[in-house]
């Protein structure tokens, strides 16, 4: 299972599109927060105006913190577009390119070889979620350095300075589970198609009927809203409340747990079952 | 008669309400060179995927080696390689990356051992470049070589040469030859190419509109095909007419200067003595017995049924 599994992970690290999520990680991250300091704290003072009416708002504020925060939450939306470019492409790029047939007629069973791919897949998304947190709040930690971090959700809570960085670890770690969600729905898709433009598109569809869903504020959709998996896309938000939730925490990973699964096993299903044609 | 290493019992593969492969009962034994013949569309390209496990039989099974494809798949595999089709490889790396990347799928294989099958199929000198780079024969060549990597007793070759040109065409032909006499593989060859096959085959399969035709030896499916005579005589005329005159003489036709003349073996001599009586001067009788006219008489019967 070793071998098969490093044979995955090299054909998956030496393609270029491997690569996309992370050229775009590097350009608009640093673009958005070059951005934010050239801005200054104007985003901050508009969102606090009616806090300092009341009261007086002592030390920096607008910090590495504050646009790491920003910034995680405005990528969020985008981030699993870029994870679908390479799960989606895991299957239905060997039927694209016809190299099932290389694989397939080998003494190693179908089970195993889906495995390495998944493996492989969540592989990825590990450093891909890793490598967007250490650009994100190392260059805005470089750019702003650190200070309180204003959270700005239904209300507004300030978190100490000393009380911030392992809640982003943590964050980036709760970030992992929703993009794997994101990479095994992509995954199943690219089990039966033959090009991986498919499962990017037929992913983010979903994701994107589902977030409607999830956001509208039409009573029909109370009853099914918590039960969708975007609506805890965002549980690493949850970790920046005081005190953490843990218990929504764990209905989130549930939640996307049993996706996650549903997803994997229907992939397993359709690629025992899979005659290779192409 | 030596062991069957490939058997299928009751093989058939359908899509939808249509069956592409139907009944098919193959036997390949140890160190045939066995012909797969068809025309396009025949089923071939089914059968071959069937038995090397990438098409699901909607009925019957395949034995390779003893080993039940459907209940011990990786036993049936571990001594099989192949190619199916077009050579397709990854093609953003290099000859030696993608037969390191493919052996780890059987447990891994050394260096030296990608080397010397690359040095068979000679493209050592090219092993580092990207297969992105490769022309179709080089691809042709190195799914060869991939499908000998792991050192395999039975080599299954769908469409070898396609795409290759003649000289192409003889290097794949040498090299199965080769590695039937010299490395006693055993080694099945599907091909619409008739000649390919007739040059390197001892055991043979026809199959037509999914079912299999005719199976056996080359010499045995020679004996059932139309025997046939090529006769330069002249006056052309009057051969011609003193052919169709002669008893047990089927068809007549004319092949530039000579009369194609379907006429069991035995009765050729008979033929020759009647065209001599009929003052006719025989300078060449040729016999006809390819299996092109077997391939041909079956795939006809076939069209007209």
């Amino acid at each position: 299972m070793a071998r098969i599994l490093w044979a995955e992970i090299v054909k998956t690290f030496l393609k270029k599109r491997t690569y996309l999520g992370f050229l775009v990680v590097v350009v608009i991250v640093p673009l958005v927060e070059v951005a934010f300091k050239v801005e200054g704290g104007r985003f901050l003072r508009v969102a606090t105006r009616n806090l300092a009416n009341d009261f007086f708002i002592l030390g920096n504020l607008f910090n590495g913190w504050f646009v790491s925060y920003q910034v995680m939450m405005a990528l969020w939306i985008h981030v699993p577009l870029l994870i679908t470019f390479v799960a989606g492409d895991m299957l239905a790029g060997e039927a694209t390119g016809g190299t099932y047939r290389l694989l397939l007629i080998k003494p190693v069973s179908r089970t195993k070889v889906l495995a390495a791919k998944y493996l492989t897949t969540v592989i990825y998304v590990v450093l891909f979620v890793a490598f967007l947190g250490v650009v994100s709040v190392g260059l805005a930690i470089a750019l702003l350095g650190t200070g309180d971090l204003v959270v700005i959700q239904r209300g507004i809570l300030v978190l100490p300075s000393d009380d911030v960085a392992w809640r982003f670890i943590v964050a980036y770690i709760l970030a992992v589970a929703p993009m794997l969600t994101v990479a095994s729905i992509a995954f199943f898709v690219s089990s039966f198609v033959e090009n991986a433009i498919g499962p990017i598109i037929a992913t983010m569809g979903l994701i994107i009927i589902l977030t409607v869903v999830t956001v509208l504020p039409i009573e029909a959709f109370e009853g099914v809203r918590e039960y969708l998996f975007t609506y805890h896309m965002m549980v690493w938000q949850k970790v920046f409340t005081d005190p953490v939730n843990w218990h929504g925490v764990m209905a989130s990973l549930l939640n996307l747990a049993f996706y996650t699964g549903a997803a994997l096993t229907g992939a397993w299903i359709v690629f025992l079952r899979k005659d290779v044609l192409t | 008669m030596s062991e069957p290493v490939l058997v299928t019992h009751s093989l058939g593969k359908r899509f939808g309400s249509r069956w592409a492969v139907r009944n098919l009962e193959l036997e390949v034994r140890r160190g045939d060179v066995f012909g797969f013949l068809g025309p396009n569309g025949a089923g071939k390209s089914t059968s071959i995927r069937m038995v090397l496990s990438l098409i699901r039989p909607s009925e019957g099974d395949v034995t390779i080696f003893g080993h039940p494809l459907r209940t011990e798949r990786a036993a049936a595999l571990r001594r099989v390689g192949g190619i199916v089709e077009r050579p397709d490889f990854y093609l953003y790396l290099s000859a030696i990356k993608n037969l390191e990347v493919i052996g780890s799928l059987s447990g891994g294989v050394p260096r030296r051992r990608i080397e010397e099958v690359l040095d068979l199929v000679g493209l050592l000198a090219r092993s580092r470049d990207l297969v992105k780079t490769y022309s179709h024969g080089m691809r042709q060549r190195l799914g060869i070589a991939q499908s000998l990597l792991m050192d395999p007793e039975l080599v299954v070759l769908d469409e070898p040469t396609n795409g290759l040109d003649p000289q192409g065409m003889k290097e794949v032909r040498e090299l199965i030859r080769s590695l039937a006499r010299d490395r006693q593989k055993t080694i099945i060859l599907s091909s619409h190419l008739l000649h390919e096959v007739e040059l390197v085959a001892n055991r043979m399969a026809i199959i037509d509109q999914g079912e299999l035709a005719v199976q056996g030896t080359v010499e045995e499916l020679l004996q059932r095909g139309i025997s046939a005579v090529l006769i330069r005589a002249t006056p052309q005329r009057t051969a011609e007419a003193v052919c169709r005159r002669t008893r047990g003489v089927g068809r007549v036709t004319r092949q530039g200067p000579d009369l194609r003349v379907e006429v069991p073996a035995d009765a050729v001599s008979r033929l020759v003595a009647a065209l001599v009586r009929g003052r006719v001067k025989v300078e060449a009788v040729k016999p006809v017995r390819s299996l092109e006219e077997l391939f041909l008489s079956i795939t006809e019967q076939s069209q007209v049924r």
